[in-house]
């Protein structure tokens, strides 16, 4: 149903002409007094308001720090939910002025009018199955039935993965996710899979959640990436930078709580990351104390990460890959210099 | 005298009403061909400048993701997004065409029943009809959908049906007949239908025996059943099953019918039958109770009557409308994509749209399609109509 509307949506789109996408995006959102974030809405941990409105999450809180960074003020956000099907044709209309929502870098993306801006969860798919089915391993799926949101790169990967391992599949394709859970939930489908991150929140949603177990395969790579659209190197830049600030605050162990007497630091990396010394800010069109501004209204990565999805979430997902280069995980930045 | 090409005499051809309306037509012509060629450079514009794919190069490439009901061979290695294409239509087609079969019969019968002198039928049609064609078909699809997935037991507790059959809320799962010499089967069937239609054509001529209702349609029926089942048998039954084999999640093999399936044919066929009913009832009423009373005055019996004075009076009445209900069971069937059903708009503009990322090549080959499907369903009712209409002299 939705699905058919945003495809309609997409196509209307096309005949439209947009102006926004042409001027500078830094000038813009300067202007406007408000950044424009493409959300979610409907992901614990990701993008979701709650029911006064505020919204939280992984990709929300970056919204917040691009907004931090350019306005000094984390508040000055305007989220646009938006589902899998039309985000694309949103941001490249110029209705948003950045994607941030858990969406996976890919080839295709990137090359039709996409930039990535770095990764800020690396995610994988994997399955949920009922406790009673006594299923170990995804490899034991031969023949189930398998329930799936349509329109993701979840769809392929689930025929690669059996196809790969010479099983049988049944898949049943919904139109969104809550539909889609709602079938496995009735025991339409054996399993439903998604992104790992999706699965918990999902599994959260169930009825009865101890009775479902996620599966320790993850069959897929899901590098989930911030996207702005191409053409404008500037606002490519600021949005890049703005993730790599909060992984190296992280690193340097400034926080949301110490920024302030970081601001003192003799350490040569604070100093440069802070603005005390240098002015790579200016440098991308900002002020010099731009990182400064992220760490103090929102945090650093690892904050960010513990408050939205890990241990101070309901979700209490582990850092993982997501951990620093430095314990154990790939997340890493360039050095601010 | 005065050609018809030219003005009166006296007045200018600006001031001619006929120069007017053709100028004005001409003009309207060319706003919109103008309007259409904008609109389609913008497009082409905004899509060219958002680094946006065009053209329909996607067609041949492989699709990758799977499909819960193919009518044709696929596979998500190999078929491309035109093959995915022709499963979706398919999908489509079938739903709507059994839908229409039953929705036909469902209807008929309903409408009879709301003019029926027995009063709990005509309450009960009544009933029926204002319930149904009150509640929003998206609604009922799924009610349908939920109450048969509900209803049924799971995969662990199927019910087993005599004869190798499985029901479970995986489906309806069915013996598949392999036909190991089916070509000339087809040909005995071929025949006996040829069979038949000769025979009525000549006993329908005679008055006496032969002539009655009652014996053509029972020798037809023999006719078309008996003889290629004798066939068949005197063959050695030529015929294997696939029977559907229970795994541990799922039943493998044998003929599949979804749940999705059912449902959606279901809520299309209850809908669209109350429509039916209305229109059927419209039609019957509009041939005037002066009609069955001369033919009755005539000695004709209450069902020759109707086959022959009042039906193909009402016929007249009903075909036009039951083509919209036709069109509209069509289009209704895209609202599968709320169950699951894999029809063409779930497959093609969901699916496909998203992961060519260009919806605006696949809502127009979507939309096409249903503009052809229409447009085919009202030419072979139009013709129907045709042999109906009131010749007029």
């Amino acid at each position: 149903m939705k699905q058919i509307a945003q495809a309609l949506f997409a196509a209307a789109v096309a005949f439209v002409v947009a102006d926004s996408a042409v001027a500078a995006t830094l000038d813009t959102v300067k202007q406007r007094g408000v950044l424009n974030c493409g959300s979610n809405g409907q992901l614990p941990g990701f993008g979701l308001p709650d029911s006064q409105g505020n919204w939280t999450g992984l990709d929300v809180d970056f919204c917040r720090a691009i907004a931090a960074a350019i306005l000094n003020d984390a508040s000055k956000v305007k989220f646009v939910p938006l589902t899998a099907a039309n985000r694309f044709a949103a941001l490249q209309t110029g209705d948003v002025d950045v994607l941030a929502r858990n969406t996976t870098w890919t080839l295709s993306r990137d090359a039709q009018g996409l930039n990535p801006t770095g990764i800020n969860y690396y995610d994988g798919q994997g399955f949920i199955v009922r406790k009673a089915l006594k299923v170990n391993s995804a490899l034991e799926l031969n023949d189930a039935a398998i329930c799936v949101q349509q329109g993701t790169t979840t769809e392929l990967n689930l025929a690669d993965y059996f196809r790969a391992n010479r099983m049988r599949l049944k898949t049943v394709t919904f139109a969104t996710l809550d539909e889609a859970v709602k079938a496995y939930e009735t025991s339409r489908c054996d399993a439903f899979t998604t992104d790992a991150s999706g699965l918990y929140s999902t599994r959260l949603k169930l009825a009865k959640a101890d009775d479902h177990v996620v599966l320790p395969e993850i069959i897929s790579k899901e590098p989930l990436a911030p996207f702005v659209r191409q053409g404008d190197d500037q606002w490519f830049d600021i949005v890049k930078w703005v993730h790599f600030a909060m992984i190296n605050a992280e690193e340097l162990n400034v926080t949301k709580a110490n920024v302030d007497e970081q601001m003192k630091s003799e350490n040569p990396e604070i100093r440069r990351l802070l603005g005390t010394e240098n002015n790579f800010g200016e440098q991308l069109g900002l002020t010099k104390d731009w990182a400064y501004r992220i760490v103090k209204l929102v945090g650093n990565y690892g904050e960010v990460f513990e408050r939205n999805v890990g241990q101070g979430s309901p979700l209490k997902i582990t850092r993982g890959l997501n951990a620093l280069w430095t314990k154990g995980g790939i997340q890493y930045a360039p050095p601010i210099r | 005298m005065a050609r018809p090409w030219e003005s009166a005499p006296g007045v200018p051809f600006y001031r001619d009403p006929k120069y007017r309306s053709i100028a004005l037509q001409i003009g309207l012509c060319a706003a919109l061909g103008y309007l259409a060629y904008v609109a389609i450079q913008t497009a082409a514009e905004n899509l060219a400048r958002s680094h946006v794919a065009s053209g329909f190069g996607f067609w041949n490439v492989v699709a990758g993701f799977d499909i819960s009901q193919t009518l044709i061979a696929y596979s998500p290695q190999t078929s491309t997004y035109g093959r995915a294409f022709w499963v979706g239509l398919l999908n489509t087609l079938v739903v709507a065409a059994l839908g229409i079969v039953f929705a036909t019969i469902l209807g008929f019968t309903i409408g009879v029943a709301r003019l029926s002198k027995n009063f709990l039928v005509e309450r009960l049609a009544t009933c029926y009809v204002e319930l149904i064609r009150n509640v929003p078909l998206l609604l009922q699809l799924l009610f349908w959908y939920n109450a048969v997935l509900k209803a049924l037991p799971e995969f662990a507790a199927s019910f087993v049906l005599p004869g190798g059959v499985l029901l479970n809320n995986r489906g309806l799962f069915m013996p598949r007949p392999l036909f190991t010499e089916d070509t000339y089967l087809l040909a005995v069937l071929a025949l006996a239908v040829l069979l038949a239609v000769v025979f009525n054509k000549i006993a329908g001529r005679s008055t006496g025996f032969w002539g009655a209702i009652g014996v053509r349609a029972a020798i037809t029926l023999l006719i078309v059943v008996a003889l290629p089942v004798a066939v068949f048998i005197l063959a050695g039954v030529p015929v294997e099953f696939d029977y559907p084999q229970v795994g541990r999640f799922n039943v493998r093999g044998g003929l599949e019918v979804l749940p999705e399936f059912v449902a959606l044919l279901l809520g299309l066929v209850v809908y669209t039958a109350a429509f039916i009913a209305e229109v059927v009832r419209a039609g019957l009423m509009s041939v005037s109770r002066g009609q069955t009373e001369a033919a009755q005055a005539l000695g004709l019996t209450r069902l020759q009557t109707l086959r022959l004075i009042v039906i193909p009076q009402a016929m007249r009445v009903i075909i036009p409308p039951l083509t919209n209900q036709y069109l509209n069971l069509t289009k209704n069937s895209s609202l599968a994509v709320a169950i699951g059903y894999p029809d063409l708009v779930q497959i093609f503009t969901g699916t496909v749209a998203n992961q060519t990322n260009q919806p605006v090549e696949v809502v127009v080959i979507t939309m096409l399609v249903y503009l052809s499907f229409s447009l085919i369903t009202s030419l072979v009712m139009n013709l129907y109509n045709a042999r109906y209409a009131l010749v007029e002299r």
